[in-house]
């Protein structure tokens, strides 16, 4: 034991003492923040980029076209000639332009073109495409007598809250955050298993290459050595996650108000990814920051610190094990790396395919079945976790994973530990998986 | 005196060859034993499973009077391995550090005794220096030095003067004399056989995983003596000629070499020359070198396979 900690002990201190992991570690949460200021900053500032002519010779919006804040649409007089209509977009005073015909009917069954100077993105399509759709069905069923006071109760839709048996309601927001944590401690235990394992493997490759293990093993135990570089990078995962929480929580309650005080009315149009938009509607739809606290205080946010800290671990432990005896069987040759790290990699990523699934659907078969079997158990159960202990994931399921990651860890270190023993001594030979699995199943 | 180790009947056999095949052999304490073979012979899976690296299929391994216990036997044992590096990164003073203190060296103990030998090898100013900065011979010594620091009873070295100048290779072997002296036993591996000559008391030369030859480096010389002896003559008027006695194996001017015929004694052959009225200058025997002997051992086993039978 005292072994492991002294080999421990030199894999953490190297590793922290060198230059570059100060800079890591207080360089990446500053990106992600210069990051996600960016995309706050675009977020915002896009809308009236797009201006769009449009040459209304139908006389269909009657001179009066409601605005949208996002692309700028403005009625040209119908006279417009085709080639000063391309002088305008060529002269950069409207991006595009759209011509309704003098024969357009309201039928819907006209197409209708739009010519611009550049080819308009697919977000911008869409959109002048449902704005355009949108105005043109008003005007569609006004044009069969409907008045405006009819259209409107016909356009409001009916609101559905959700609720529990026992009458607790179940907030848009709660369910909102609880897949908006699931999604990002999910992928971020798939990250740090990718970045730490690799780590790992690299640190055995060098030992292997520099040909210090045969030093090494002649002390201790390659086991030892083994155990002792995975606790020691482990330690130093967890030490580099700390800062980094610390770092990311203090720069986004410190300086995003300060740089943008607006940005708490514009969160609604924050669209990093699906968990965002979907964020972003609900509180949108719930009234703000408001919202997001009174979820957040629906969440068991101990627990869920708790267990990702016990999946991060084991995750890591399970996949670190595998990492290490790939380094050691690998030569110079990083290629042989890669070919060999495909077994270990396919598992991560079809984990993280489950957690996806199961972010939506927590209680499907995929999803539980995800959050049991150890070697995708770290990714797949955080993202069911934030959906609620008991309520979504039973107690004896948290109970059966938690047994089965801690066998799935001692069982590939294990393994892991036969290929190391004898793939950190084996020099100048390309080595395979049907040999490895002669070395597991050997005896002593 | 006792013996450090003694091994009975060590076998490793791999799935396509016998590694080790059944080899016995004992150093003595305070002795320096040469280890020989040539490459794929079997010395490193030899010397992995004396220092616990790796377990024999069969036969035991005696240290220091008991049988070999890895686990705690491991910190009276010094090993440099031929294939031997170090962390590159790392400070040369904190590199001796981590590796006493695996050797189960305590902070200080091990802090006392590097400052010692770095001394002693004039490599006090190193402390600071990054591994990556140390030339191949200035790397050697530090690995000797983090080899012998914990006072181990076995010293096991696999080639330890490969890349190192005259200079420092002097310096190393007056230390395997000085650490001998003072009561540790040595096991020396290489196939460098001049070196063999000069250093070992003993040898064992192992080849296809088998031990060929076992003795003292003296009693080796005599087993494989083949009676040749130089002479040099004058007035040697008349040119001398192969006889009963021996035969010329080579002649140049009034020096000869000689193999002296079986049942014939150097005395026989004085005599002869006496009695002809020839002044004999000098009368030396040949005796073979290492060298020689282990060629001709060598070539004499290549014949046979160390594969296992097919059937």
């Amino acid at each position: 034991m005292n072994k492991i900690y002294l080999i421990a002990q030199r894999e953490f201190l190297t590793r922290v003492q060198k230059k570059t992991f100060l800079l890591t570690t207080i360089l990446l949460p500053l990106f992600i923040f210069a990051f996600y200021a960016m995309m706050i900053y675009f977020q915002v500032k896009t809308g009236n980029n797009t201006k769009i002519a449009i040459v209304d010779k139908a006389n269909i919006f009657d001179g009066k076209f409601t605005q949208d804040d996002e692309i700028e649409y403005k009625l040209v007089g119908a006279a417009m000639t085709t080639p000063q209509l391309n002088e305008l977009v060529d002269l950069k005073k409207f991006d595009g332009y759209l011509v309704i015909p003098a024969d357009f009917q309201l039928n819907g069954k006209d197409t209708l073109q739009l010519n611009s100077g550049k080819s308009i993105g697919m977000v911008t399509r869409e959109k002048i495409q449902g704005k355009l759709g949108k105005v043109l069905e008003e005007k569609r069923l006004l044009s069969l007598n409907i008045t405006k006071n009819q259209l409107d109760s016909i356009q409001a839709g009916n609101k559905i809250k959700f609720a529990n048996i026992s009458g607790k309601e179940d907030s848009e927001s709660t369910v909102t955050i609880s897949y908006v944590i699931g999604v990002v401690a999910g992928m971020l235990i798939y990250m740090l298993l990718f970045i730490y394992g690799s780590m790992v493997m690299r640190g055995v490759m060098e030992e292997k290459t520099s040909r210090i293990a045969e030093v090494i093993v002649s002390s201790v135990k390659p086991f030892q050595l083994m155990m002792g570089k995975i606790t020691g990078i482990g330690a130093v995962g967890i030490l580099q996650f700390l800062i980094w929480i610390v770092l990311v929580i203090g720069l986004q309650m410190v300086l995003l108000p300060l740089l943008f005080p607006e940005l708490m009315h514009h969160t609604s149009q924050i669209a990093i990814q699906p968990a965002g938009v979907r964020a972003a509607q609900a509180v949108q739809e719930n009234g703000g920051v408001g919202a997001i606290l009174d979820g957040l205080s629906h969440i068991n946010i101990p627990l869920i610190v708790g267990c990702f800290v016990f999946y991060f671990l084991g995750g890591y432990l399970l996949y670190s094990a595998m990492f290490a005896a790939v380094g050691s069987a690998v030569n110079e040759d990083p290629q042989d790396a890669q070919s060999l790290m495909m077994p270990i990699m396919m598992p991560i990523i079809f984990g993280m395919v489950i957690m996806f699934k199961a972010v939506n659907e927590p209680t499907s078969g995929l999803a539980i079945f995800g959050s049991l079997f150890p070697l995708t158990s770290p990714i797949v159960m955080m993202a069911r976790i934030a959906y609620g202990v008991p309520d979504t994931v039973p107690y004896w399921q948290l109970l059966v994973s938690a047994i089965l990651l801690i066998g799935g860890f001692l069982g590939t270190t294990w393994i892991a530990g036969k290929i190391y023993r004898t793939g950190i001594l084996m020099y100048g030979k390309k080595i395979t998986w049907k040999e490895m699995i002669k070395w597991i199943v050997r005896k002593n | 005196m006792d013996n450090i180790l003694a091994l009975h009947n060590l076998k490793k056999y791999y799935a396509t060859q016998k590694a080790v095949d059944d080899i016995s052999f004992s150093v003595k304490e305070g002795s320096i034993f040469g280890l020989l073979g040539p490459n794929g012979a079997g010395k490193t899976t030899l010397l992995r499973m004396i220092t616990g690296i790796i377990y024999p299929d069969s036969g035991d391994i005696i240290f220091d009077g008991k049988k070999f216990d890895p686990e705690n036997d491991i910190s009276f044992i010094g090993y440099m391995p031929e294939e031997r590096g170090l962390y590159k990164k790392m400070k040369i003073g904190d590199h001796a550090m981590y590796l006493a203190q695996l050797k189960g060296l305590s902070k200080n103990d091990a802090l006392t005794k590097i400052k010692y030998w770095f001394r002693r090898l004039e490599m006090e100013s190193w402390w600071n220096k990054k591994v990556e900065d140390l030339s191949k011979g200035m790397s050697q010594k530090l690995q000797f030095v983090t080899t012998v620091l914990h006072q181990p009873k076995l010293i096991i070295l696999d080639e330890p003067f490969s890349g190192l100048d005259p200079l420092n290779a002097n310096l190393i072997k007056d230390e395997i004399y000085e650490l001998a002296k003072q009561g540790s036993s040595i096991i020396f591996s290489t196939h460098r056989m001049e070196q063999v000559e000069e250093i070992c008391d003993h040898i064992v030369l192992i080849n296809l995983g088998q031990k060929i030859l076992d003795g003292t480096v003296y009693n080796i010389k005599q087993d494989f003596k083949e009676n040749i002896f130089s002479i040099k003559l004058k007035n040697a008027e008349t040119g001398i000629q192969s006889n009963p006695l021996f035969n010329i194996v080579k002649q140049e001017n009034e020096k000869l070499t000689v193999q002296i015929n079986s049942g014939i004694t150097s005395n026989d052959v004085l005599l002869h020359f006496i009695q002809q009225g020839i002044m004999v200058e000098s009368f030396n025997e040949i005796l073979p070198s290492l060298n020689e002997i282990f060629i001709k051992l060598v070539e004499d086993t290549k014949a046979t396979t160390r594969a296992f039978q097919t059937n």
